[in-house]
Order: structure tokens, then C-alpha cells, then sequence
């Protein structure tokens, strides 16, 4: 077996791995991205709307700054996040964004002079002001008090990944195009890098590192219908769980988007409900506002997907032949700004489902769009278990979401984590613990270990398909681990994915074609698949509360006394049928926001007494310190600068601020 | 909430692919022929897909986005280059063929390099901004501006995907091998629109002033008529011939 060495590996070639291998890279250590498809392929091209920073440039969103961005991330979450973690990255976003600006994004700007919106269903003119012109503009997002979405067209995801890779490809970083890592390298709790598996050949290699990142994205594809890409299969997350070491967190909170055009689950962005879209049911009839007064469409996404279909279920749904769904409404936006800034969203419509949206109603329903849960790290993004594996992305657990993510937070996550990691990486290389030692016996026992498990596919003759077993799979999550969760469906889908795992054990080929083999894919991806699937549904059957995108019919509140705990999942025994779960507290004691109410959704969550004893302690705080700034309010509550690298713990400069 | 229904309606597909194995000696490249029932709002990722989960699961080809937004699914349809995910069969006659792009190297019936050819255009040309200092940015200062109808027209020209379809229609691509194409002169007129980035006309011109860039190009305009993102290519690459011109 070929042996590749370098300082840092990179698992994931899309905007988190891309970051941070560009960071470690920058101080001088020697890195390779692996990456299943063409880094500018990676699925960060497909995000629309935009990328959260509190730049508070343009009109709707004066005044923001990073107090304002942390409590609509911890309300998002609905108090799931780690508040630390929160403001790490409320702090370092409009970093983010300027870096990517003087890299090249073409980011949308400020126009100075008057302007003509849509605001609830109604045109309104704004005037910017001069002072703003050129710079960074942005667009109001789902669950947020300011237009905080920076956004280029609807094809943010695209503009910065191409930046991001052409920054890679300036400085020098070899992108191991079509390489699937399938097995994390590891012992006495040190990750040393992992085997790979070629996909134009078949063939196996390791790769070894001192600092290994898992960047992998999503793990959507366990659902059969979702927004994210057919790659999003969670591989990464997957190998970090069967590692036995490493855990992954939260994997129950999955967020459903509202607006999948229906049926095929392709997105079409938060940005026309930003930008002024309205939500109509079969009657076309508005309905949004009916349930959430004051956040109307723009109510965070977990909350308007359960009213979307709560709403189908009271029979207010549009009936088509493939069944039933909603109406999304952009037509009052009018032609010119759909043709500008919405464009691929326009051409999503007409390709897929032949509508002018210009003109016509788009049909929607909610489908699986974000994994909140992935491989948990400490707040520098290395995983607490295992030494030497980081990771970041939407395949970390790092814990900015909690159990909702909010529109746009996403791409910044990815960003800013990337921005981040790749110095604590470079930290980890110069340290003692960095050190790379170990024998090649064991690197030659995981090359074995893994030719054999696919050997035991490819030679197994069984009679059971891949491709079968993964539809079954999806079905099943789709059906009984969606939006509206309670115990017997759960039960049920425990039961179901338990009974897959066994029969994966006997799959056959019906193919043996050398080369990658597409059905040798599917088989060893499945299975590795069915243990992602079983961490959601078990940690979901065993969370008794409603959270976040967390719903439970049978425990519809949440509930603060017995819940604010972060589920931890692994998986030690390989054979095991489930998970062994584990769960880690969130102090309240020690939060800057102590669990309230979101803003929108249901107000009957069961309080914790440490809320009440922990808003006094800040009263009290903050009282005698009515003259500072906010920057020392903030941090007799909660520092959280020493987390960061030093050169990101700068204040952020805005207009208008006092010099 | 959503689910993907199934629903017949009745048309009976023949649909050819040109398959080669390159990595198995005794695969020979051949038209196979599949049978398929066509469905509603049927694409051809959907249809490729059930070939290879119902009929032959070593079909090879790449699928990513399957919303016309990664540039991975190039592929000849029917004799013109275009993205398979997003094509509708209700839109083909019922005997479709499908070959892989030509001009990239084959990994496997449907599937070629793309990612290999495009990696190789983006480091000859340098397709990225040439500011000095970049690594001694101060992230904490406000934004430099830029006209917003500026940023606009950058971004125009960004859409490309690097599907590849105007190389596979590009006579010239198909003849000399070291030729950028027209995604790569779309991507320079791109960095040369761009204020930030500090490369001046004759940098451009020893990129692409010459047969292997925009003196290479015959002007026919098969690529703009097969981009998929309707980018102006005709446009920027006469554009571009002028400017190159000019800088000699
Ligand atoms: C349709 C859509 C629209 C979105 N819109 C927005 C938006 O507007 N704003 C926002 O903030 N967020 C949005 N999101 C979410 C956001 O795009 C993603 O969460 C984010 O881009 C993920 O980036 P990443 O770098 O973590 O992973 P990805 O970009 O998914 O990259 C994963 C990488 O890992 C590689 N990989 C995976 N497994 C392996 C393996 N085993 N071995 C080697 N390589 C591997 C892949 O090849 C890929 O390069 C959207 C998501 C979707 C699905
Ligand atoms: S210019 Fe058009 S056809 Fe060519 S690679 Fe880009 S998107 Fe594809
Ligand atoms: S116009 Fe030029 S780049 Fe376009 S297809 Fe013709 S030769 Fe190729
Ligand atoms: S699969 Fe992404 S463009 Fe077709």
C-alpha cells in the first residue's frame, strides 16, 4: 500500500477545508486536501442567499454589530449552542467576510440614494446613505433582527468557493481530487491520518499526518428527500464515529428547510422570503402571519417548516398528482429584481418544474436541509477524545447551532471554523503532542482491516442490494425521523434501521468491474451510513423535549430542567446495534443568555431554577458597570477572546464608530 | 413533508450510452442500449440512476449538485454538449444518446476529468487576485469599496461552473491540447475587470496572447451556444482579442 506523508490532512475540499488548510499552509506546514469531486464542486457551491456578518452597512442593517448577531444565533439555536463557541464566531464573521472580500468575492454593495423594497407584502422606497456606497450590503434572513445575509446574486456559496479554491491554488495546495477517506488511522487516542480509497481505480492508500481535519460537509443523503447534494452522504462523520474514540454530537437536531420546490427537494433560497416572498396555501390564502404574528415568513426555519405543515395536515394544502404542498410567492418582488437577484433561483424554476416565477407560484414543502450535529470539538475544533483530529464545517459538532442553525450562518461557520482550525492545526504541528510517531505495522493493519471489509463485500455473495437497502434507509428517516417526531414512529425506526444493519452484513455485487464500482460504493457507504442514521433516530427517540428542529408530538416543550444537555454519540463495539449515548451539560451558570423565550414559536418551555439565578448574577454584573462600553460589559460576562487566535481578537471597525 | 413520488406516464425510453472502462483490458468502447419507462418530471439524473440501480450497477458517471449549479454532469446529449441533471426527457425524443465530453480524459463511460483539465487552466492562467500583501490583511478595517454595478458585472462573468461543455463544443480545444478555451479567456476578462486584482494588460497578454489562448480561437461560437449559464462568451473573447491586441 502506497504511504503519502504531510503535516496537515485535510478531509473535505469545500469552504471549511479549503480555509483551513489555507491557514495551516500559511504557516509553513505542508497540507493535502482530499476531496471526493473537484473542490469547486464541493456542495458550499450551492448555497443561495448568503453568508452572515454584522457589517451593518446598508439601512436594514444599521446598528447591528456582534451583541446582536450572538443572541440571534443563541435564540436560533434555541439555547442548544455553546455561547462561547457563539460569540468566537460572531466576532470573527465580519473578519471573515472582509478577508473574502480582498480575496475577490464580488459581494453585492450598498447603492447610496432612495431604493424601492418589499416589506409584508407591501412596497416601501428606503434611502441609503451616502456614506455606505461600495460597501458590503446584505439581505434579511429568517429568525434575525437585522439584515445581517452578505450576499452575492443567489450564488453566494458559489462565488466564495471559487475564491476560496483559486486562493488554494495560489498557494500551492494539492487537491486530491475523487479520494475517499474511509478509515481513521488511530491509536491510544492519537489520530495519525486515514486510508483512502481511490475513486477512478479502486486502489487503497494511507495517508499520514500529524494534524487530521475532517471537513466533510453534510450528511443529508440518510433522507431520502433533501436539498443537499448526492455526495452529502456523511462519510467523514462516519469514519470519526467508528473510530470508537471520537463522538459525534447532538445528531438528532436535523433542520428541514421550508422551501424545497416540490417534488424533487432542490432549494430555492431563504433570500425570497428575505427579499420579500410570502408563503400562500392551496387557497392562496397567506397563512404565515396567522401562526406567527410578529415573525410572520420570516420565523426561523424549524419553526415555519413544523407550521407549513401543520398547515397541510388542517387540509389548507395545494393538491397536485404528486400530493400535497404549499405555494411560495415571489412575483410581487417583480421581474427586475427576481432577473438580478434571484436569478438562479429563476433558473432552478424553469429547468425543474417549467414555472416563470415572474408570473407563477413555485410549489414547496420542507425538506432535510442542515445536519446541526457532527464530529464534537472544543471550541479550537479538535475533538476532545481523540488527539489529533479536528474537524470543521457542517461536519463538526462544534457547536454554534445548537438545535437550529440560522439562514446564512452556515457558510460564515464554515469560514470562520476554517480560519480558526487551520492555526490550531499549525499549533498542534509545532507542539510536543503534534509529534508524528508511529510504526507502519499499524498503518499496514488498518490498510488490511479495510481490504477486508471490502473484500467481505465484493466476495461475500450475498443476496441483498446496496442500492435497495440505502432507498429502505432513506424512506425510513424520511417517514419516521422527520419534522414531527414522537415515540412509537421513533420506535419504530430504531427497529427498521437495526434490521438494514443486519442485512448490510449481506450484500452481493452484482457487478465486480474494476475501477471504482459504483455498487462497491454504495455497499460500504451504506453501511456506514445506517450507524449515522441510528445516532439520530435513537438519540432522538431518547431526547424527551421539544427543541429547536427537535420536535417531539409526545413532548412538545421544551424543557430546560431535564434537557440542556448536549446528546454525545458513539459507537465503541463495531458489531453493536446501536450507539452508546452520552450527554454533556450546559451550565446556564455560566451563560452570557440564559434560556428565554426565541421571539416567535411556542412560549411554554419548562424553566430551569439556574435561569433566574443566573439573570440576577448579570443584573448585578452589568449594573455596576453602566459606564463601560459594551465590548467590557460583554466580557465581565463571558470572554471568550483568549479562545481565539490573537490576530482575530481585534474589534471589528464599522461606519459611524466613535474613533 | 416532502417525499419523492412515484408516477408513471407511460412513454418507453431507448436511451444509449457510450461506455469504455479504461481500467479493465478487455472493455472496448460500445453503444449499450437500455429500455426504460419514462416518469414524470423525469431528468436524466434520474433516469441514469435508475439504469444503474435496476439494470447495470457499473454505469459510471458524476453527479453532485443534480441542480445545474456544480458543473459536474457534462455530458453529450444527443450530439450537443449540455448538463444532465437538469435535462428534462420530456424534452428529448424517446431515443436519446449519451457520450462523454470530449477533449477530457476518460475515467469511465460518462464520467471524464473535468476537475484534472480545470485545475490545470486555473494555475497557467493564474486565475486568482493578484494583490500584493494579501497575508498581512487587517480583517478588523473596514471593507475597501467597490461600485456596486461593478461588483455586479464581476460577478456576471463568475457564473461559470467549469462544466466544461464550451471546451467539449470548442473546435480548437478538440485540436490543440494546451488551448484554455473559452472558459479560460471568460475567466481572464474576469480578473481583468476586477480593480483588486493588480495585473496589468501585458501580464494578461503573456497568459493568453498567443495560439494556445485568444489567437487560438476561430470565433465560431460553438461555446457560447452551449454554456449552460448563458455566459457572454463571444462578447469577452473578441473583447479580449482587442485589448490583447492592443497590448502588444
Ligand atoms: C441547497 C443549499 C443551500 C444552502 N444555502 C446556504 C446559504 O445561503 N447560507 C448558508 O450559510 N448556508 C447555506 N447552506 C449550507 C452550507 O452551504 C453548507 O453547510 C456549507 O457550505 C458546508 O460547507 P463544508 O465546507 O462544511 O462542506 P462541503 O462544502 O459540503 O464540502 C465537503 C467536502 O468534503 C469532501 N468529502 C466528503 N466526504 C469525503 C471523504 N470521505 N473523503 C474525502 N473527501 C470527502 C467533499 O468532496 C467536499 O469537498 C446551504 C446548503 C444547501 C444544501
Ligand atoms: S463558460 Fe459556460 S460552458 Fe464553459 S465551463 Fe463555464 S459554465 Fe461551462
Ligand atoms: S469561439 Fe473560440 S473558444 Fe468558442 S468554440 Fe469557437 S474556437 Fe472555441
Ligand atoms: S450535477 Fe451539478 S450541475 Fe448537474
Amino acid at each position: 500500500m502506497q504511504i503519502i506523508h504531510t503535516d496537515v490532512l485535510v478531509i473535505g475540499g469545500g469552504l471549511a477545508g479549503q480555509r483551513a488548510a489555507i491557514g495551516a499552509k500559511r504557516r509553513g506546514h505542508e497540507v493535502i486536501v482530499l476531496s471526493l469531486v473537484p473542490a469547486k464542486r464541493s456542495h458550499s457551491a450551492a448555497a443561495q442567499g448568503g453568508m452572515q456578518a454584522s457589517l451593518g452597512n446598508c439601512l436594514g442593517g444599521a446598528g447591528d454589530n456582534e451583541d446582536i448577531h450572538f443572541a440571534d444565533t443563541v435564540r436560533g439555536s434555541d439555547w442548544g449552542a455553546d455561547q462561547e463557541v457563539v460569540r468566537m464566531f460572531a466576532h470573527t464573521a465580519p473578519k471573515a467576510i472582509r478577508e473574502l472580500a480582498a480575496w475577490g468575492v464580488p459581494w453585492n454593495r450598498v447603492a447610496k440614494g432612495e431604493r424601492e423594497i418589499t416589506v409584508d407584502a407591501a412596497k416601501k422606497t428606503i434611502c441609503e446613505p451616502d456614506a455606505a456606497h461600495g460597501l458590503i450590503t446584505s439581505r434579511n434572513f429568517g429568525g434575525t433582527e437585522k439584515w445581517r445575509a452578505c450576499y452575492v446574486s443567489d450564488g453566494t456559496g458559489h462565488a466564495m468557493l471559487y475564491t476560496m479554491s483559486n486562493q488554494a491554488i495560489a498557494a500551492n495546495i494539492p487537491v486530491h481530487e475523487r479520494m475517499e477517506a474511509i478509515a481513521l488511522i488511530h491509536a491510544d487516542g492519537r489520530c495519525h491520518g486515514a486510508i483512502v480509497r481511490n475513486l477512478m481505480t479502486g486502489e487503497l492508500l494511507a495517508y499520514v499526518a500529524s494534524a487530521t481535519c475532517i471537513a466533510t460537509g453534510g450528511f443529508g443523503r440518510i433522507y431520502r428527500v433533501s436539498t443537499n447534494a448526492i455526495i452529502n452522504e456523511g462519510m467523514g462523520a462516519a469514519i470519526a464515529l467508528e473510530t470508537g474514540v471520537a463522538t459525534l454530537g447532538n445528531m438528532e437536531a436535523i433542520q428541514f428547510h421550508p422551501t424545497g420546490i416540490f417534488p424533487a427537494g432542490i432549494l430555492v433560497t431563504e433570500g425570497c422570503r428575505g427579499d420579500g416572498g410570502l408563503l400562500l396555501d392551496g387557497k392562496q390564502h397567506r397563512f404565515m402571519p396567522d401562526y406567527e404574528p410578529e415573525k410572520k415568513e420570516l420565523a426561523s426555519r424549524d419553526v415555519v417548516s413544523r407550521r407549513m405543515e401543520e398547515h397541510i395536515t388542517a387540509g389548507q394544502g395545494a393538491k397536485s398528482r404528486f400530493g400535497e404542498h404549499l405555494w411560495l410567492d415571489i412575483r410581487l418582488l417583480g421581474a427586475d429584481h427576481i432577473n438580478n437577484n434571484l436569478r438562479e433561483v429563476k433558473e432552478i424554476c424553469q429547468y425543474f418544474l417549467g414555472v416563470d416565477p415572474v408570473r407563477e407560484l413555485i410549489p414547496v414543502r420542507p425538506a432535510q436541509h442542515y445536519s446541526m450535529g457532527g464530529v464534537r470539538t472544543d471550541a479550537s475544533g479538535q475533538s476532545p477524545t481523540l488527539q489529533g483530529l479536528f474537524a470543521a464545517g457542517e461536519a463538526a459538532c462544534w457547536d454554534m447551532h445548537g438545535f437550529n442553525r440560522l439562514g446564512g450562518n452556515s457558510v460564515a461557520e464554515t469560514v470562520v471554523a476554517g480560519m480558526i482550525v487551520g492555526e490550531a492545526m499549525a499549533d498542534y504541528c509545532e507542539s510536543e503532542a503534534g509529534a508524528l510517531n508511529l510504526s507502519s505495522a499499524l498503518v499496514d493493519e488498518f490498510g488490511r482491516r479495510e481490504r477486508q471489509r471490502l473484500a467481505d463485500i465484493t466476495d461475500g455473495g450475498g443476496r441483498e442490494s446496496a442500492f435497495e437497502l440505502t432507498r429502505l434507509m432513506q424512506e425510513t428517516m424520511t417517514a419516521q425521523v422527520g419534522i414531527f417526531r414522537d415515540q412509537g414512529r421513533l420506535e419504530q425506526a430504531v427497529a427498521t434501521l437495526c434490521e438494514l444493519q443486519q442485512r448490510s452484513r449481506n450484500i452481493g455485487l452484482r457487478s465486480n468491474a474494476p475501477g471504482a464500482n459504483p455498487e462497491l460504493v454504495a455497499a460500504y457507504r451504506l453501511q456506514r451510513m445506517l450507524k449515522l442514521a441510528q445516532c439520530v433516530a435513537y438519540g432522538a427517540l431518547l431526547r424527551t423535549e421539544s427543541r429547536g428542529a427537535h420536535y417531539r408530538a409526545d413532548f412538545p416543550r421544551r424543557d430546560d430542567l431535564n434537557w440542556m444537555r448536549r446528546t454525545l454519540a458513539s459507537w465503541p463495539e463495531q458489531d453493536a446495534e446501536l450507539p452508546v449515548l452520552d450527554y454533556e451539560a450546559l451550565d446556564i451558570m455560566r451563560m452570557e443568555l440564559p434560556p428565554g423565550w426565541r421571539g416567535y414559536g411556542a412560549r411554554d418551555y419548562i424553566e430551569h431554577p439556574d435561569t433566574s439565578a443566573r439573570q440576577q448574577q448579570i443584573d448585578t454584573v452589568l449594573s455596576e458597570l453602566a459606564d463601560a462600553d459594551r465590548h467590557a460589559r460583554q466580557e465581565a460576562l463571558m470572554p471568550f477572546r483568549h479562545l481565539l487566535p490573537e490576530h482575530l481578537r481585534g474589534n471589528n471597525q464599522r461606519l459611524g464608530d466613535e474613533s | 413533508m416532502n417525499q419523492i413520488p412515484v408516477h408513471q406516464a407511460g412513454r418507453t425510453l431507448r436511451i444509449q450510452v457510450l461506455r469504455h472502462n479504461p481500467r479493465d483490458p478487455a472493455s472496448v468502447p460500445q453503444l449499450q442500449t437500455f429500455e426504460l419507462e419514462e416518469a414524470d418530471s423525469m431528468t436524466l439524473f434520474i433516469a441514469l440512476n435508475e439504469i444503474r440501480e435496476r439494470q447495470d450497477p457499473s454505469l459510471q458517471f458524476d453527479f453532485v449538485c443534480r441542480a445545474g449549479i456544480c458543473g459536474s454532469c457534462g455530458m453529450i446529449i444527443n450530439g450537443r454538449p449540455g448538463l444532465a441533471c437538469r435535462t428534462l426527457t420530456r424534452d428529448l425524443p424517446d431515443n436519446i444518446v449519451l457520450a462523454p465530453l470530449p477533449a477530457f480524459e476518460l475515467i469511465g463511460d460518462l464520467s471524464v476529468n473535468t476537475g484534472k483539465w480545470m485545475r490545470g487552466m486555473s494555475e497557467r492562467l493564474e486565475t486568482w487576485v493578484h494583490t500584493q500583501g494579501l497575508e498581512q490583511l487587517d480583517v478588523d478595517a473596514i471593507e475597501e469599496a467597490m461600485e456596486p454595478a461593478l461588483a455586479e458585472q464581476i460577478y456576471e462573468l463568475e457564473r461559470c461552473i467549469e462544466c466544461g461543455c464550451c471546451v467539449a463544443a470548442c473546435g480548437t480545444a478538440r485540436m490543440r491540447e494546451d488551448f484554455v478555451g473559452a472558459v479560460g479567456l471568460n475567466q481572464i476578462t474576469r480578473f481583468r475587470l476586477d480593480p483588486r486584482d493588480e495585473r496589468t494588460d501585458a501580464e494578461f497578454y503573456e497568459l493568453v496572447g498567443d495560439e494556445s489562448g485568444v489567437f487560438g480561437c476561430m470565433t465560431l461560437l460553438g461555446c457560447e451556444d452551449m454554456c449552460p449559464k448563458d455566459l457572454p462568451l463571444a462578447t469577452q473573447i473578441a473583447f479580449l482579442r482587442r485589448r490583447m491586441a492592443a497590448a502588444v
